[in-house]
C-alpha cells in the first residue's frame, strides 16, 4: 500500500499547488475586515468615553449585589400576593397584546401581500408604514400610551399591540407571499371570485404558520412585557424597577426569579401547542 | 357501454356520509372549543389587565390628538425656519444616535465574541460531557431570558451613569441569544469534516477550528448583524435607564412635554433603524446567497 508519503511535503505541493497556495486577497480580506471591526470598537471606547477605571470599582459592587440578592427573599406574603398580580398583569398584557396585534395585523398583512393585492401602490405603503410602526421600540409605543389612557397595565396592553402589529404584518404578509399559489387558482378555475381564493385557497395553507408563529411572539412578548411596567405600563417591571431603585436585592431576586420560571412555563407550553398545530418538522 | 366509476350499494354509502359528516364535525367541535378556551382567556386576561374600554374609548382621541401636538408646525411661508426649528437640536441628537449606534455596536461584538465562545461548548455533537453542555445552557438561558434593561438598571447603580452600563447590558443579553442560535446551527452541520479531523489525530481545539468553523461561519456572521439590527433598537431605549444614548433625550421630551422634540427624535430613531435594516438585510442577503452558491 502506497498512499501518501506526508515526508515527501515538497512533491505533494508541487502535484497539488492549488492547495498550498496561500490566498493573498482572500487573507487580505479578512484582515481588513477584523481590522476595522477592532478599530471602530477602540474609536467607540474613545467616543463614548468607556471609563476602565470604573470598571473594577464597578465588578467589585457587583459582586456585592449578587452576594445581598442570595437568598431570593419576598419578605412577606402580602409582597407576594402583591407580585403574583403584577406577574398576572404582566402575562395577561403579553396575551391580549398579541392577540390584538395578530388580529388587526392579520387583514393588513393581505393588503400588503403581493400575491393578494396586486396594485403596487398599496403594498408599498402598507409595507412601509409597518416598517415605521416596527421601527419604535415597544417601551417608546409604552411611553405614548401612558399619556393616552394614563398609568397602568392597559396601556402596556395597547403598546404590545401596536409593535406587534407592525412585526406581524411583516411576517405575515411574508408567509402569505411563499404560499403555494395552485390552490388559489383551483378555486379560481372552479368559479370563485377573489375573495373565494383568499378565503378557501390561500389561509387554509398559511393559517397554520402564522398561528405558530403567533405563539412564539407570545413567548417573547412575555419577555418585553416584563419590562414595560419601568415606564408605567404596569406589571412586574414596575415592582422591579422599584425594588432596584431602593436597593432591596432579596426582593429583585426574587422577582428575576419569578421572571425566569414564568417565561420557561410560557416557552414550554406554546412548543407543545406549536408542536401540535403545525407537526415538529416543519418548524425545524 | 357502462362508466367505470365505481358506485356503492345505498347503505355503504350512508355509512361513508355519515363517517365524513362525524369527522367534519368533531374537527369543528375542535375548532369550536378552541375558539371558547381563547375567548375565556382573553376576557380573563383582560379582567387582570385592568382593560376597561370605556375610558378607552373616552381617550382614544387622545391617540391622534398626540400625534397632532407633536407633529411639527409648518407654514409654507417660513418652511426653512420652521424645520430648523424643529431640528433645532440636530448636531446634538445626531451625536446622541452615533453613540446609540456604537453602544449597539460594541455591546453586539462583545456578546458576539462571549456567544461564539460559549456555543461549542452547548453543542452535544461537539461535547461529550452533558454536564457541560447543560451548565453552558443553563448560563446561556440566564442570559437571555432577563430583560437587557434589567441589567442596564442593576449596572447603573453598578458602574455608574454612562453608556458604558448599556454596552454591558447589551453584551449580556446579546451573548446569551447568539450562544443559543450559533448552538443550534452547530448542532445542525455535517458530522463527516469533524470526524475527518478526529480520524487524523485533531485536538477537540482542532477539531471546531478545521471541522466545525468554516460550515458555520457565514451563518453565525448573519445571525450577528440581525441581532446588531436588534440591538439598535434596544440600545435607542437604553437612555431610559441612564445607560446612555438618544434614550435619555427622548424620555426627558416626553417627560417635559417639549412636543415638536419628541417628533424629531422619533424620526430621527426610526429612520437610522430603518437604514440599519435595510443595510444589514443586503448584508445578509449577500452572505446567505454566497453560502448557498458554495454549496
Amino acid at each position: 500500500m502506497n498512499s501518501f508519503d506526508f515526508d515527501n511535503r515538497a512533491g505533494i505541493a508541487q502535484r497539488y499547488p492549488e492547495v498550498f497556495r496561500p490566498d493573498w486577497w482572500h487573507r487580505a480580506g479578512i484582515a481588513i475586515g477584523i481590522g476595522s471591526a477592532i478599530a471602530l470598537f477602540l474609536y467607540g471606547i474613545v467616543q463614548l468615553d468607556i471609563p476602565f477605571h470604573r470598571l473594577s470599582d464597578g465588578l467589585n459592587r457587583l459582586g456585592e449585589f449578587v452576594r445581598l440578592m442570595v437568598p431570593p427573599n419576598p419578605g412577606s406574603w402580602a409582597e407576594v400576593l402583591k407580585y403574583l398580580h403584577a406577574l398576572g398583569e404582566t402575562v395577561s398584557i403579553a396575551f391580549l397584546g398579541t392577540l390584538g396585534g395578530a388580529l388587526l395585523a392579520l387583514p393588513v398583512s393581505l393588503l400588503a401581500a403581493r400575491n393578494v393585492v396586486a396594485n403596487r401602490i398599496v403594498h408599498v405603503l402598507t409595507r412601509r408604514s409597518l416598517d415605521t410602526i416596527r421601527g419604535v421600540d415597544t417601551l417608546i409605543w409604552a411611553l405614548i400610551w401612558v399619556g393616552v389612557v394614563g398609568l397602568g397595565p392597559f396601556a402596556g396592553m395597547l403598546a404590545v399591540i401596536c409593535s406587534d402589529f407592525g412585526t406581524f404584518g411583516k411576517l405575515f404578509s411574508e408567509a402569505i407571499e411563499v404560499a403555494d399559489k395552485n390552490p388559489a387558482e383551483g378555486v379560481r378555475s372552479s368559479g370563485g371570485n377573489h375573495l373565494h381564493s383568499v378565503r378557501f385557497g390561500l389561509l387554509p395553507q398559511v393559517f397554520p404558520v402564522l398561528l405558530s408563529q403567533v405563539l412564539y411572539y407570545f413567548e417573547s412578548n412575555t419577555r418585553s412585557a416584563t419590562i414595560i411596567g419601568i415606564v408605567g405600563a404596569g406589571g412586574i417591571g414596575l415592582q422591579l424597577a422599584e425594588q432596584i431603585r431602593v436597593l432591596e436585592w432579596q426582593k429583585v431576586s426574587f422577582l428575576i426569579l419569578l421572571i425566569l420560571i414564568t417565561v420557561s412555563a410560557i416557552d414550554w407550553m406554546s412548543g407543545k401547542l406549536r408542536f401540535a398545530i403545525i407537526g415538529k418538522r416543519a418548524i425545524a | 357501454m357502462r362508466t367505470a366509476v365505481p358506485e356503492f350499494p345505498e347503505a355503504r354509502l350512508r355509512e361513508l356520509a355519515d363517517r365524513y359528516a362525524a369527522a367534519v364535525a368533531a374537527k369543528r367541535r375542535r375548532i369550536w372549543l378552541g375558539c371558547a378556551l381563547l375567548v375565556a382567556a382573553a376576557i380573563a386576561a383582560g379582567w387582570m389587565g385592568d382593560v376597561n374600554f370605556g375610558s378607552f374609548v373616552e381617550n382614544f382621541w387622545r391617540f391622534p390628538a398626540y400625534f397632532v401636538s407633536i407633529a411639527p408646525k409648518f407654514s409654507f411661508a417660513t418652511a426653512w425656519v420652521d424645520l430648523s426649528d424643529w431640528l433645532w437640536g440636530l448636531p446634538r441628537w445626531t451625536r446622541l444616535l452615533g453613540d446609540t449606534l456604537l453602544i449597539a455596536y460594541m455591546g453586539t461584538l462583545t456578546g458576539a465574541l462571549c456567544g461564539f465562545a460559549l456555543c461549542f461548548l452547548a453543542s452535544a455533537n461537539l461535547v461529550k460531557s452533558r454536564t457541560t453542555v447543560f451548565v453552558t445552557r443553563r448560563v446561556l438561558e440566564f442570559c437571555r431570558t432577563v430583560p437587557e434593561i434589567v441589567f442596564a438598571l442593576i449596572f447603573v447603580l453598578a458602574f455608574g451613569l454612562g453608556p458604558l452600563p448599556g454596552v454591558l447590558a447589551i453584551a449580556i443579553h446579546t451573548a446569551g441569544a447568539l450562544g443559543k442560535q450559533f448552538a443550534e446551527v452547530v448542532e445542525n452541520i455535517d458530522s463527516k469534516p469533524i470526524e475527518g479531523v478526529a480520524a487524523s489525530g485533531g485536538n477537540w481545539l482542532q477539531i471546531v477550528r478545521f471541522g466545525a468553523l468554516p460550515q458555520v461561519i457565514s451563518n453565525f456572521v448573519s445571525y450577528a448583524l440581525l441581532r446588531f439590527e436588534i440591538n439598535v433598537r434596544g440600545a435607542a431605549v437604553m437612555g431610559f435607564v441612564g445607560a446612555g444614548g438618544i434614550g435619555q433625550d427622548l424620555i426627558e421630551a416626553v417627560r417635559k412635554f417639549y412636543y415638536s422634540d419628541v417628533s424629531a427624535i422619533l424620526l430621527l430613531i426610526v429612520v437610522t433603524v430603518m437604514l440599519i435594516d435595510f443595510v444589514t438585510e443586503r448584508v445578509r442577503h449577500r452572505l446567505l446567497g454566497l453560502e448557498d452558491s458554495a454549496r
